[in-house]
Formats: structure tokens, sequence, C-alpha cells
């Protein structure tokens, strides 16, 4: 009975006793559920157009991050430093294109995804070796990005949001709507489409292959330069950052891998809910750090359900 | 010339049936056992059986456990670091609790707890496919690790929050802990090795080898064939779950001597999936190429400056190493996707040929 309480009605009491806190908990997991869906959006669309499932995306943001701040501390000013990090990007896209994909068409999933983890740990080992391992800090002020925060008292109660949250959450959406709008309306986003429902027939329309895979490896750069700058912006950039890659995983598959809506609900579901899990079960039952794994055991539990994830395209087997 | 196949006639299906039906295959077999248990012990030293020969042989172990589930029956595995770790608290455990029992079978008692606990997260492998199935061993390793470290019941509530494994005795000789001898966690280790490959080859080329290959090639034909879809991937998680936990309990007890839950972490479990894919999936062979490439890479690459006379530092190299391997695996996955047993398979094929060319 005493333990039934612990988990059942404690926790919901302990939210309604203090609702202030409530509401900054949330906040707290709506950014980093955002920021989650960010990288799961990067996944996503290089899944949608090539049926890779690229491991490499968590790395890329601690990439574009670091070559963003390393570039600053060579002297380069900070918002030319934007572009050339977008040109470093492109240039990689390319160069995993022509050196990793190519030769790998056709290759079974499996072949391809460790292939990415091949891309991963090198630019773990390159990173490192060019810019050093140590922590280093987010050029936010020079970004122009605000670094104050909003206040409120609500419920009597005090709530804290900071303003370069904000400006991670207004990012985020208007970089989501820019790529939803791009993928639905221009032609260069249909042929994305195209190609990730059947790449044979793509190919014989005549789009080609090459170009839109460096395209999408380019999308999914500039996809992580953003999401590099924002959570370079809360935590630092370190090679700590890659652990986010590995949120990104359950995100996908909760949402679903071919759904870019699936990849936002997903990145905000599970950033939201665990939160509320480790502050208000987490830590005082179960000796807290439950964020390790909450976010997988519940996108297990969920495609127990829904085998495809909540928005994927419906698995039918032909035989 | 030497490597020749005609002649060798079999004239009963006994004969056929055996186990290296090419003379040649098995003298080179005789030959590579001759080297591991007379010729290594012998001129090997300390450094070579620490940092080459044991790993080699518990990592090979480990892959060929993944082997089985991935390679043989086609069920995508991301959690083998983990289950290896359930392998190495359950057999903390048992010697913790149980002092006078035989190594040997606490280690082959810690097999079964990392099978019931692997069967438990294949589950989900019933209903879930394919990439979305690695959610569920990822779930595996994350929240194993999470235990390893919140359960303070696992490590004996020691301070240190990790497990030091202590001297234990096998028939008056120390096999394990601080004053074990190398030569003889060499020789055990050994045993252990050969004993369950012999196994695996013969359960992955009978029936129920057989069962998880028709599954890994297409589910759906093999139910309608009348396999049991749940009888087959089930067993597959605990046949390869119990070969790991034993390579874990291998990977504590007989080389690191102790150890903290973050060794059981993902990186752990991504050098296991290199070496099974890098050495072949659906091979038993492929998994030692792999495990001697990827062990002794490392070793190699650090060597190398300070054998050449560069000045080069220590931390660079360690960066060097990441970015060489990540470079090597890309580089061996185009050259020859289906891993380096295929590699000897293609030799193999040439000298039967040779001097031909077809």
């Amino acid at each position: 009975m005493e333990f039934l309480n612990s988990i059942l009605v404690k926790p919901f009491s302990d939210m309604f006793a203090a609702p202030d806190f409530l509401i900054q908990v949330l906040w707290e997991g709506l950014v980093a559920g955002v920021l989650y869906a960010l990288i799961a959006l990067g996944f996503v669309l290089i899944y949608k157009s090539s049926r890779i499932f690229n491991f490499a995306q968590g790395i890329m943001v601690v990439f574009a991050a670091l070559t963003l701040v390393g570039l600053h501390e060579k002297g380069v000013p900070a918002l030319l430093a934007v572009p050339m990090t977008l040109g470093v990007m492109f240039l990689l896209a390319v160069a995993i294109e022509r050196v990793v994909l190519r030769p790998l068409v056709n290759q079974p999933d499996i072949i391809l995804f460790m292939a990415t983890i091949g891309i991963t740990l090198f630019l773990v080992g390159f990173g490192e070796l060019i810019f050093g391992g140590e922590n280093k800090v987010m050029i936010t002020e020079q970004l122009h990005i605000p670094t104050g925060s909003f206040e409120f008292e609500p419920f009597g109660g005090f709530v804290s949001i900071e303003q370069k949250d904000v400006t991670a959450v207004i990012g985020a959406v208007l970089l989501v709507g820019g790529l939803i709008l791009f993928l639905n309306r221009s032609k260069m986003g249909r042929a994305i489409r195209a190609l990730g429902d059947d790449h044979q027939a793509a190919l014989s329309v005549g789009i080609s292959l090459s170009t839109i895979w460096v395209l999408v490896w380019f999308i999914a750069g500039v996809i992580a330069l953003a999401t590099g700058i924002v959570w370079g912006a809360r935590a630092g950039v370190s090679f700590a950052l890659e652990v986010i890659a590995f949120k990104a995983l359950p995100v996908l598959m909760l949402g679903g891998l071919e759904s870019v809506l699936g990849a936002i609900v997903g990145g905000i579901a599970i950033g939201v809910l665990e939160k509320l899990f480790e502050i208000y079960w987490g830590q005082p039952l179960l000796g807290g750090n439950t964020e390790t794994w909450f976010a997988f055991v519940f996108a297990l539990i969920v495609l127990l359900f829904r085998p495809q994830g909540l928005f994927g395209e419906r698995i039918i087997e032909r035989v | 010339m030497l490597y020749r196949t005609a002649g060798q006639f079999k004239t009963s299906y006994y004969a056929d049936h055996a186990l290296f039906p090419v003379r040649q295959d098995a003298m080179l077999l005789g030959f590579i056992l001759l080297l591991a248990f007379v010729v290594f012990p012998m001129t090997a030293d300390e450094f070579v059986f620490k940092a080459l020969l044991v790993p080699v042989l518990i990592y090979a172990l480990a892959a060929l456990g993944l082997n089985i589930l991935t390679g043989f029956a086609g069920q995508l595995s991301l959690g083998t670091g983990a289950f290896m770790g359930v392998g190495a608290y359950a057999c903390y455990k048992l010697v913790s609790i149980f002092p006078e029992m035989n190594i040997v079978v606490a280690i082959a008692l810690s097999g079964f707890f990392s099978a019931a606990v692997g069967v438990a997260f294949g589950l989900p492998s019933l209903r879930i496919k394919g990439f979305y199935l690695a959610i569920a061993t990822l779930a595996a390793q994350f929240f194993l690790v999470w235990l390893f470290e919140k359960w303070a019941w696992l490590y004996n509530y020691n301070s240190s929050g990790a497990i030091q494994v202590p001297n234990i005795d096998m028939f008056g000789v120390t096999v394990a802990g601080p004053n074990a001898s190398a030569v003889v966690q060499y020789y055990f280790v050994l045993c252990v090795v050969s004993l369950i490959t012999l196994l695996s080859i013969n359960i992955t080329r009978g029936r129920i080898g057989r069962i998880w290959k028709s599954v890994r090639d297409m589910d759906i034909a093999a139910e309608l064939v009348g396999i049991n879809l749940m009888k087959a991937k089930l067993s597959a998680f605990a046949v390869s779950s119990y070969i790991v936990g034993i390579a874990g309990a291998l990977f504590v007890f007989l080389w690191r001597g102790a150890a903290e839950p973050v060794l059981f972490d993902i990186p752990l479990s991504f050098r296991v999936l290199f070496i099974a894919i890098i050495g072949g999936l659906g091979s038993i062979l492929g998994n030692y190429l792999g495990a001697i490439l990827i062990v002794a890479l490392p070793v190699v690459i650090s060597a190398l400056p300070s054998a050449l006379g560069l000045p080069v530092s220590s931390a660079t190299v360690e960066h060097l190493n990441t970015m060489i391997i990540g470079a090597l695996i890309i580089a061996f996955l185009i050259i020859e996707p289906h891993g380096l047993a295929r590699f000897w398979a293609i030799i193999r094929e040439k000298l039967i040929m040779w001097p031909f060319p077809h």
C-alpha cells in the first residue's frame, strides 16, 4: 500500500503542490525535447532519401559546433564563421558521398549502418586531433543570441525561462517549418521524397542520386550546426554532446523512421516525459539518473503496440 | 599445389558429414591449435598475453555470441556490452556467495543469467523487426548499465562501486585474481573458447542452426514451412546471450581483474559489433580474424611512432588511432562487405584452382 502510494499518488500530489516547479520542469523537458527532435530530423531526412540509418548525425552536431568555435578562436568574426562552417559541412557531405556512400550503394542496411559508425569514429578522431579534446564555450554573445532570462511568478511561485532557450525553440520551429516547405513544395524536395519511395523509379525519370545525397547530407549538416549552437549554448561544446545522438534513436523509433512530424512529436514527448519521470519517480524512488534509459524503455513499450512507430509508414510484408 | 581437394573420396555419409571433410583444412587447424597451445605459451611474454592473446580470444568469443544472433538468426543487437556485464556481475555474485564453487562452474552458470536476460529483451523481436529491434537491445544496454551502477547489492555494497576479482584457485593453481600468472589465464581462456567454438560450429550446422538461417533469410517463408518463429528467435537470443555472458565473465575474471559499470557501456557493444561485421556475419572463423584485427591494430598503431623515432605525443596517437580505425572500418566495408572470412574463402578457391585461373 505504501509502495502503491509512492508510485501512483505521491508524484501527482507533488505536482499539484508546487505548480510553478512543474511548469519549470515541463519547460526544461520541452527545450531538451526540441533538441532531440532536431537531431532526429537529420536522421529522418537521410533515412527517407537513402534508407541509411545515419549514426553519424550526433557527431556531426559536435563537429559543426567545434568548427564554429574553432574558427572563431582563430580570429574569424562570429557572423562570418557561420557561413564558413556551413561550407565545411558541405565539403563533408561531398566527401561522405564520394568516399563512403557511392561505393556502398545497394549494400544491405547493416553494412551502411556500420559505415556511418566508421564515419563517427573518424570524425571523433579528426575533431580531437584538430580542435583538441577539451570542453569549449559556445560563442553565444558573439552570435547575438540573448542570454538573459524571463522570470514569472505564477501561483505565487517562481519560474525562470532563459532567453536562449526561447531563441532555440523559435529557431527550431522556423527550421522545421522551412524544411517541411522545402520537402513538400520545391522541386528538389519532391526529388528527395521520390528517391525515398523508390530508388530505381526515381533514377529512371532522371533524378540524380549523387546530387540528392550530397544535398540531403548537407541539409543534415545545417541542422547539425543549428543543434550544435543551441545545445552548445546550454552545455558547452565537447564530445560529451555525442550522447544526445543516442537519445535521438528512441525519438526516431517512437515517431517512425520516415516521418518528419513523428520526429518532432517523438522528440518533444520524450524530452518532457523523461524529465517528469526523472524528477517525480526517478530521483525519489530509483536513485536518479534514469534519463539514460527512460527514453529507450518508453520507446520499446510503445513499439510493442505499434511496431512502425507512431507516425511511421505501415510495414506491409509482401511475399 | 599444396591445397588439392582432388582424390579425397568419401565413401560414406558419415565421412561426408565430417567437421572437416577436406584434409588440408584439418591440418591447417591442427597447425593453428599447435601454435595456440604450445608455441605461443613458450614464446610470449607477459605483455603479449595481456595485450594481445587473451583479449583476442575473449573478444572473439563475444563476437561469436553476437554473430549467432545477428549473423545466423538475423536479429540486430546493439546491447552486447550490457549482456557481457550481466555475465560478469552474475559470476562475481556467484563467487562471493559460494566461495568454494569451482570457477569453471561459476562461469558456466553465469552464462545462464545473461541468457535469461537476453531472452527477456529478445521477446520484443517477435513483434518488432529490423532497425526498430535495435531499440530493444539499446534499451537493455542503457538500462542494465544503469542497474549495475545503482543496485549496490551487485557489487557487494563496496564504496568504489566497482567489482574486484579475488584470488581464485582451481586444483591448487591460482587462475583468477591479482596473483594469477598470465600463462595459466591464457590456457584457461583458450580451453573455454575452444570448447565453445566447437559447440557452436556443431550447433550452427545442425538442425537449430539451419532453422536460424532460414529465419534470417526470410522469416515469412520459414514460418510457412512450419518453423516456430518464437522458438527460433528466442533460442537464438538465449544461445547468443549465454556465450556473450561467458565472454563477459572471462573478460572481467581472466583479463581485466576489476570492472566498473562504465566498462560495459556502448563502446564495448560497438567494438564487438565491429569484430563480428569486419570478420564476416554468419561465419565462425571471421570472429577470430576480426578480433585479431581490432585488438592488434591499436597496439601496433601506438607502438609505431616510437619504433620509427617520430616525436608524436600520446594524445595525438590516441586520436590518430580512433581516426584510423574509423577509416579502416569504412575501407574494409567497401573492399569486402562480407568480411574477412570471405577473403579466406576466395583465397581457398584460388589455391584449389591454382595455377589455372578458372
